[in-house]
């Protein structure tokens, strides 16, 4: 509660501004900007200057180009991986919560065994058996990301269950599903909204380190997380390769975990 | 007490076993013919069909998972396809790269964290709580395949103190450890100020102002032992971040530990050597959380209940 109170000050015209930036970059950027792949061979590993406010990369595209193709990526791939991920997580915790009885025994134990694997490693491990590309950095993402939404679901409604108003609504004979769609899940919504938006910061990470390893996005279009792997191979001639889609990919996380904490302080719910 | 280390012991044994199986499938999760897939299309027929015997893939499923798990119970988990070496040998050789960067790295976040959290618990909503809190929702947002580069970049090739990558001494480990270990110094230095100031408003804390100790010994003596509780199991939990982090890291620095051989082997194809890997590092994780729940359960007896 401490916690919330000192997160709740900062402002929230920067988080803000940071993800109206990013989605707008995502939605309408590409078509705004030139083209992303255009090869100049003379800009080759130019710095920021007149030609590209951000430089060109070995192959003389330009980075500012990229960082916005990049943006629109990391975005669809974020926005994708949570909803999805919310969906299925919520309906499995939801139910196995609400049946309890073996049903309930059933999924926890499936619970606990994605649990039991360090997610980016999952991911990683999908995405290298799947192959690359972005449907299936999509695919590991949310067969690493259900679980957390499942587990926080099924003790939300745990604890919910009993409540007087949900067992009224059993009195009068409402049907199961309607019980949890309309009397429980509402009450849930607040935990689930702010667990979803770390989902986010989580989602933009592990879709740039996929693409960092060589697992998402593949060449040409652009990925922070594969600009920074190309850019690393030139650090010392020309460091605004690595600096701007890693300045990129900070800014987005560290405005998606201060909205985070501002929601988990407005919405009281704790963490 | 004995109940309690059973049930523990037990229920890591089944989510072992179900983390075997999901491992186990993972080789037929390859879209197409996983053997046309690691041979390539080239592949003469014969050696496609030796491939699929030797790995078992010619068998009905259910044979190939019982087969699995005898081999797994006798430590024997085939072949890399690779190096033509027994799995069990290139993992001997990986495990303490990875076990020794882990530990250098939970030390130093222990060693970043401890402090800041306490400095932003005792001087709550002053200057030095905001500047230290700022730091760790900073560290919680730089993923590390962008703080390694950035830490080679200034203290290997600018300042030359450190080697760029490789496992030669002990300046080799600091900048692996330093980028794996940022994070969860942020993540725990928010717990340790949450836990701290929580225990702060307990009757004992009062007794113990009230008893006339110095505002240093009620801390370190008497609020901090009790925050420290939580923030156990939360390590627990967090070593998970680690290991997953360890592989990305390792890649970074061409650290060669388990996390190395994941990718490399990911890259080459080596699907047995992957399942072998996840298998590893998961085990690790999942042994390592019931160890943490063990020595919760003795520290503190209301969570045997």
């Amino acid at each position: 509660m401490t916690e919330q109170r000192f997160f709740g000050k900062p402002l929230v015209a920067l988080p803000a501004a940071i993800l109206a930036a990013w989605a707008l970059c995502a939605a309408v950027g590409p078509s705004l900007v030139g083209d992303p792949n255009h090869i100049e061979l003379q800009r080759i590993l130019t710095g920021p200057g007149a030609a590209g406010w951000l430089g060109f990369d070995d192959l003389g595209r330009p980075v500012w180009e990229r960082l916005v193709v990049g943006a629109r990526i990391s975005f669809l791939v974020a926005a994708l991986v949570v909803s999805i991920s919310v969906l299925i997580g919520t309906l499995i915790g939801a139910v196995s919560g609400y049946l309890g009885g073996w049903i309930d025994e059933v999924l926890v134990r499936i619970i606990d065994i994605f649990l039991a694997f360090p997610g980016i490693l999952l991911a990683i491990a999908l995405a290298g058996v799947l192959g690359p590309g972005i449907n299936n950095v999509i695919i590991a993402l949310v067969v690493v990301g259900w679980v957390g939404f499942a587990r926080l679901a099924r003790a939300q409604v745990l604890s919910l269950r009993h409540r007087e108003h949900v067992q009224a609504a059993i009195a009068l004979g409402v049907r199961r599903g309607r019980i949890v769609l309309r009397h429980l899940l509402p009450l849930i919504v607040a935990p689930l909204i702010v667990e979803g938006t770390f989902a986010v910061a989580g989602a933009v990470i592990a879709e740039a380190g996929l693409s960092f390893l060589g697992l998402g996005v593949q060449p040409p279009t652009a990925s922070w997380g594969s600009m920074i792997r190309d850019g690393t191979r030139y650090m010392l001639m020309a460091p605004h390769l690595v600096l701007a889609p890693g300045v990129a990919l900070m800014l987005v996380v560290l405005g998606v975990n201060m909205l985070g904490d501002r929601l988990r302080d407005r919405l009281d719910v704790r963490g | 007490m004995p109940t309690f280390i059973l049930s523990r012991l037990l229920s890591a044994l089944l989510v072992l076993l179900g983390v075997s199986c999901l491992v186990f499938l993972l080789i037929h999760l390859v879209p197409g013919d996983p053997v046309e897939v690691m041979l390539g299309e080239a592949a003469q027929p014969a050696d496609r069909e030796a491939l699929r015997h030797a790995l078992g893939l010619d068998q009905p499923l259910l044979v190939q998972l019982l087969n699995y798990f005898h081999g797994l119970l006798h430590f024997d988990l085939g072949t890399s396809l690779q190096s033509q070496r027994p799995i069990t040998e290139l993992l001997a050789e990986r495990i303490p790269p990875t076990a020794e960067l882990a530990a250098a790295a939970l030390g130093v976040a222990l060693v970043i964290a401890l402090p800041l959290g306490i400095l932003a618990a005792v001087r709550k909503d002053s200057v030095w709580d905001y500047g230290a809190m700022s730091v760790s929702l900073l560290g919680i947002s730089i993923p590390n395949f962008w703080l390694g580069p950035l830490l080679i970049l200034v203290f290997s090739v600018s300042l030359g103190w450190l080697p760029v990558s490789g496992r030669d001494g002990p300046g080799s480990l600091v900048l692996p450890a330093l980028t794996l270990g940022t994070a969860l110094a942020a993540i725990l230095s928010r717990m340790v100020r949450s836990s701290l100031l929580e225990v702060m408003h307990e009757d004992y804390i009062r007794t113990a102002r009230a008893k006339g100790l110095s505002e240093r010994v009620v801390i370190l003596r008497h609020a901090l032992r009790n925050a420290l509780l939580p923030v156990v199991t939360v390590l627990g939990l967090q070593l998970g971040v680690l290991l997953g982090g360890a592989v990305v890291t390792e890649m970074i620095f061409s650290w060669p530990g388990l996390g190395e051989l994941t990718i490399e082997s990911i890259q080459r194809r080596d699907y047995p050597v992957v399942q072998a890997c996840v298998l590893v590092i998961s085990a690790a994780y999942v042994i390592v959380n019931m160890l943490t729940d063990l020595v919760y359960g003795l520290l503190d007896p209301r969570v045997r209940s």
